[in-house]
């Protein structure tokens, strides 16, 4: 079974969130319910005392075995505008350097009485094992697993759309860059096409576009000026420059020349369109300076929301994982 | 049971609250009201005072003490308070004062907002099930309900309280 099939795996038996971990199948009245509660975690951000005592008394622990400084830093202040206490750990150079198995890691986090891990991995499907398969009764976050999904990325991007532009009906979406090895293209295709998005384009070099991505319900561009005709909101996508090396684009400038994002290129979208960038932004190699500080970026807003979206999501598993044990006492009952 | 009619005990809550209000020496107060019964009653005492004002509603479900009994209200909205509460005197309205958890939890979220130099509370109805030392220092009427009853008000124009069976 595909794992993003699992979507029994993220609900409890009331539908109710439980672990966060792909955007595949999740329904889009419980998408909606994020996007509703992280509106009203917005406002908390802007109070003198920014927090509320939802998650006071839980233990958010934050694992990271790849390096993300921004979104970590976006997940603990999340965690702690919730109450909790907040454990951050690298673990690339920690105790898996030592010899230690990720499953012992794990369970020995477990142990100092963790309620909810954020998990952090560069393989495909490592959150989703760790809910199977280490720690089923915590409440375990997607913080970006290998290719395949940064779910709350997604629904950041998805707030910030709303927020901007209202809903999704009637928008037409562009998404730039490095398709193939980009986990935030295929969480934001899932998110438009649940929420309701008619024209998703997915638009970058042939060697950077997976085969089959059609199947997303998505139009495939390889020409940047034909991609962004009358778009409007474009996302585009970070390029990871070990690509380089892997013989996948010839170089920084030639892939700037033909999909950076300029302000003339800017032009061929709709006037108002929103520029978004899941950050952090290589200037003069995905986007110009000038379009990412100019007047229709929205990159910053960005990072704001993903704090709200990240107390949505953190305290909804939390409260779904606490349901579920709640039912499974009774049942034994 | 026969429950009361909101339209008659509002008239003498906003005579008791403005009474209230002078007897401290209070000139000007923000009406707050607590999402969504609290804010139907809170518009309709700001009419019955004739006053024209902005109204503060909070909605208090991110500082439940259930919460991870309950789980978050799906309908959760921003709390909006269109006016600085620092040193200010608030009057928190709600539709039924039952067992105090809710006004507990609408305090703590005001003091998050800023330290209010008073707040006076004022309910529609009070269920005499207090867990808390909590009271109403305005009140349109106490019930007494059996343990499978529960009084929900219907709103926001006309007011009427219905009276609800828990199912077993």
């Amino acid at each position: 079974m595909p794992i993003d099939a699992k979507r029994s795996l993220q609900l409890n038996d009331q539908g109710q969130l439980r672990h966060f971990l792909s955007l595949d199948g999740l329904p889009r009245e419980l998408l909606t319910e994020i996007l509703d509660t992280a509106d009203s975690f917005l406002e908390v951000g802007a109070r003198a005392v920014k927090k509320v005592p939802l998650l006071r008394g839980k233990t958010v622990c934050n694992v990271f075995f790849e390096n993300s400084t921004r979104t970590r830093t976006t997940f603990e202040l999340a965690a702690q505008r919730l109450s909790a206490d907040v454990i951050s750990l690298n673990v690339s150079t920690s105790s898996t350097s030592k010899g230690e198995t990720l499953f012992d890691t794990l369970r020995n986090l477990e142990a100092m009485a963790a309620d909810i891990f954020v998990v952090r991995h560069a393989d495909s499907g490592a959150a989703h094992f760790i809910a199977e398969h280490v720690c089923p009764n915590l409440a375990i976050i997607n913080g970006g697993d290998g290719r395949h999904a940064h779910p709350t990325q997604g629904m950041l991007d998805m707030l910030t759309i709303r927020r901007h532009k209202g809903g999704f009906e009637n928008l037409s979406v562009a998404i730039v860059g490095d398709i193939l090895h980009s986990r935030v293209a295929r969480s934001n295709m899932l998110a438009l096409k649940t929420l309701g998005c008619p024209d998703i384009r997915v638009i970058g070099p042939k060697t950077l576009l997976p085969v089959g991505i059609e199947q997303y319900g998505v139009k495939v561009y390889s020409d940047l000026a034909s991609g962004l005709k009358d778009v409007d909101v474009v996302i585009m996508l970070r390029l990871q420059r070990e690509r380089m090396q892997g013989g996948l684009l010839p170089s920084e400038g030639e892939f700037y020349k033909l999909f950076g994002l300029t302000e003339q290129r800017l032009k061929l979208a709709k006037p108002d369109a929103l520029v978004m960038h899941p950050g952090p932004i290589n200037r003069g190699v995905e986007i110009e300076s000038a379009v990412a500080d100019g007047p229709q970026s929205v990159i910053l807003n960005q990072v704001t929301y993903g704090i709200a979206i990240r107390m949505a999501v953190l305290s909804m598993a939390m409260s779904g994982q606490t349901a579920q044990r709640q039912l499974n006492a009774e049942e034994q009952n | 049971m026969t429950l009361p009619n909101p339209a008659e005990l509002l008239p003498r809550m906003a005579t008791e609250l403005q009474q209230l209000l002078a007897s401290r020496g209070i000139e000007q107060a923000h009406f707050i009201g607590i999402r969504t019964g609290g804010v139907w009653v809170a518009e309709a005492l700001l009419a019955q005072l004739g006053l024209d004002q902005p109204l503060g509603t909070l909605d208090v479900s991110f500082y439940r003490d259930d919460f991870t009994r309950s789980g978050l209200h799906p309908q959760v909205r921003p709390s909006q308070l269109p006016f600085d509460i620092e040193d200010q005197h608030l009057v928190l309205i709600d539709d039924v004062l039952m067992s105090g958890r809710t006004i507990r939890a609408a305090l703590n979220e005001l003091f998050d907002y800023g330290r209010p130099a008073s707040v006076t509370l004022v309910s529609l109805l009070d269920l005499n099930a207090r867990e808390l030392p909590i009271h109403a220092d305005v009140l349109g009427a106490t019930l007494a309900l059996a343990t499978n009853e529960r009084v929900k008000l219907l709103g926001p124009a006309p007011l009427a309280l219905e009276l609800q069976s828990l199912s077993a």
